[in-house]
């Protein structure tokens, strides 16, 4: 039983004289010696039909289920071309194998209805993509409301708010994030004062940038940027650790024991987030200040001091607080959806990426349209 | 050609100072069942691993086909990996493909065969192990527990292999689902001319398929033969083994 090397399997055609096709096939009949019969088999039945063929096996070697497989293949093609056959020269150990698979061996694959042209295909995708949008946005919204019914429940039974996991959620969404938060906003005050004081330095206006940068970085910048790096950052996480929990049937688990997943779960990082995203966007707020009066210091020479008092007698505290005031709105959508995809993960390990990408992608996509209804409301409020 | 298959020579393995197996020998025949026996955690599944070459024992001496583990150069191992099929203790499907794709990638990856063909074959090998048509088109999370084993078994089978490792095959299967099981390994045995080894503590599957067995405890193998040449053995890890309520049982029933 060493490791052989096998022939390769052969096939060969000849017509005789009285309109019977010979069909001889000669080597090994296995798996990693088919590939030239195959083609060749195939040749073969394209343009046989209505005849009657021998088909000598009694030079074939060794055989195993796959070289097995492809004779009886082109056997039923051939026969259901009309043709008949005789196999001729078989050994005992052929046939037997050949009894032993015959039973197994799968008859003609069943065609699934699909639509043959082109166009009805588009038709078809869009269709399936519209039912798929709008069953996930009924999941979506039976969702929230589950969630809202087990708020409202437990603002009345305050003491089953689970605050212990709501202290840990905030230190895990919000004091872990301080450093790539603060990173972040002091670059985008850096290339907001950069690209302001070129064009502010034209006009002899340096004086401006300070209500360039205090007013843009609080009320659209900080809270926007913040929200984007929490959905980045806490937002897959949420969706991949209920994920996991899904597959590992904790969440379960829980529900027999009666522990409702949305009670110790969901809520507790919903509420958790919206309060860390206010008070994060806040400290985006005086990081993203500082990044922007440190270049207008170097590069329009303008003084720290001098910076300040502008800042404080341009900058109306409405700005503060409009930006502030879209945090826990950006951090419920964040939160929300989030847990939503993660509760979506199937059995599969790989439906856990898949979702968390799921997940990221629409907190994002929600922050910005949010973002931008406060925008054409507060405009049109006026304030 | 000689008729043993695999041979194992005074195999040592240990795991830092934990000593798994103190120099371990037997041979498994051409076309025989092989059982690998033993309590949980006697190093069965890590034997197991040594001779498909996941593992490397500390000393000692591994032959399948011949072909000694230790020295066995890097292209003549590929193709020996390719002599064997394996089925995992708990499937080890590949869970982001349908059933069909688990069973058909080696087909696809090694070979050239017509796409045609690959897709027969994979249906065959998918009505062997009595997986229903549709089961095909499921992934792994759909599939229930004996289905697991069957798709995973018939993974194993893609490439007509000389060897079938089976890692605890019937269990976590009700008795009739490991009833079926092992009459289906009989019967691949039959069609595909197969040499079996599978790790198992199912008392039924010993009388059943089983041609003959080893029994791992103490760091040794303590017997090594068929059902009635173990049987006889005085040693008081097989006595309570067999004399235990369930052998006895079993073996008042007949095998
Ligand atoms: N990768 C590993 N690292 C350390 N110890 C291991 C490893 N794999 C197995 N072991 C140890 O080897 C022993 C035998 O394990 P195993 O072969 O899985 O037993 P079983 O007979 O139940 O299949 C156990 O004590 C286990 O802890
Ligand atoms: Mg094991």
């Amino acid at each position: 039983m060493q490791l052989t090397q096998s022939q390769k399997a052969q096939i060969r055609w000849l017509k005789s004289a009285d309109g019977v096709i010979l069909l001889k096939s000669s080597g090994d009949w296995t798996i990693d010696a088919l590939r030239d019969a195959a083609g060749m088999l195939e040749h073969f039945s394209m343009a046989s039909r209505n005849v009657s063929i021998q088909w000598d096996v009694s030079d074939v070697g060794r055989v195993d289920s796959a070289g097995m497989m492809l004779f009886i293949h082109y056997y039923d093609l051939l026969k259901s071309d009309n043709c008949s056959i005789e196999v001729i020269g078989a050994k005992d150990e052929h046939e037997k194998m050949y009894r032993l698979l015959r039973e197994y061996a799968p008859g003609h694959p069943v065609v699934e209805p699909s639509f043959s042209s082109r166009f009805l295909r588009i038709f078809n995708g869009i269709g399936k993509i519209s039912v798929a949008f709008v069953l996930d946005m009924g999941a979506f919204l039976s969702f929230i409301g589950e969630n809202f019914v087990i708020f409202l429940s437990s603002l009345l039974n305050p003491l089953s708010i689970r605050f212990g996991a709501i202290v840990k959620n905030i230190e895990d969404a919000g004091v872990r994030a301080m450093p790539i938060v603060a990173l972040t906003s002091f670059l985008i005050g850096i290339v907001i004062a950069y690209q302001g004081a070129v064009q502010l330095e034209k006009f002899g206006a340096n004086i401006f940038i300070v209500d360039m940068i205090g007013i843009s970085v609080t009320r659209e910048l900080a809270p926007l940027i913040t929200a984007i790096v929490v959905a980045g950052r806490t937002g897959s996480s949420y969706t991949a650790q209920l994920g996991v929990m899904k597959i590992t049937e904790e969440i379960d688990a829980m529900r027999t024991m009666g522990f409702d997943p949305h009670r110790f779960l969901v809520l507790p990082r919903i509420m958790a987030l919206m309060i860390a995203l206010p008070l994060m966007i806040f400290f985006a707020d005086i990081v993203g200040i500082l990044g922007g009066m440190f270049i207008s210091h170097v590069h329009l020479h303008l003084s720290y001091a001098e910076f300040l008092h502008r800042l404080q007698t341009v900058l109306e505290m409405k700005h503060v607080w409009i930006g502030i005031g879209k945090g826990p709105f950006f951090a419920w959508l964040i939160a929300a959806v989030g847990c939503f995809r993660g509760f979506q993960v199937s059995k599969s390990t790989e439906s856990i990426g898949r979702y968390t990408t799921i997940s990221v992608v629409n907190a994002i996509f929600l922050v910005i349209a949010c973002d931008a209804l406060f925008s054409v409301i507060l405009t049109e409020l006026g304030i | 050609m000689s008729d043993t298959v695999i041979t194992v020579l005074n195999v040592v393995t240990r795991f830092g100072k934990n000593v798994v197996h103190d120099g371990i020998s037997l041979n498994v025949r051409r076309g025989e069942i092989y059982g690998l026996l033993g309590g949980s955690g006697s190093g069965k599944s890590t034997l197991m691993k040594e001779i498909i070459m996941l593992l490397r024992p500390q000393s000692g001496e591994i032959r399948v086909l011949g072909q000694n583990l230790l020295t066995i150069s890097r292209s003549d191992a590929a193709i020996l990996r390719h002599q064997w099929g394996v089925l995992f203790q708990a499937g080890a499907l590949y869970s982001s493909l349908t059933v069909r794709e688990n069973v058909g990638i080696k087909l696809k990856e090694y070979t050239d065969l017509p796409l045609k063909l690959i897709r027969d074959i994979v249906r065959l090998k998918i009505n062997m192990v009595g997986l229903p048509e549709h089961a095909a088109d499921l992934y792994p999370a759909e599939l229930s527990g004996g289905m697991v084993k069957r798709a995973s078994l018939a993974r194993a089978l893609a490439m007509d292999p000389k060897l079938l490792f089976l890692d605890e095959p019937t269990s976590g299967l009700d008795p009739v689902g490991a009833e079926a099981f092992d009459n289906l390994i009989l019967k691949l045995r039959e069609i595909l001319g197969l040499t079996v080894v599978m790790v198992t503590h199912d008392l039924d599957s010993i009388w059943t398929v089983v041609d003959r067995f080893a029994v791992l405890g103490e760091k040794k193998v303590i017997a090594e033969g068929t059902l009635n040449e173990v049987r006889q053995n005085p040693h008081p890890v097989i006595k309570k083994f067999f004399r235990g309520k369930r052998g006895l049982i079993r073996s008042r029933n007949g095998g």
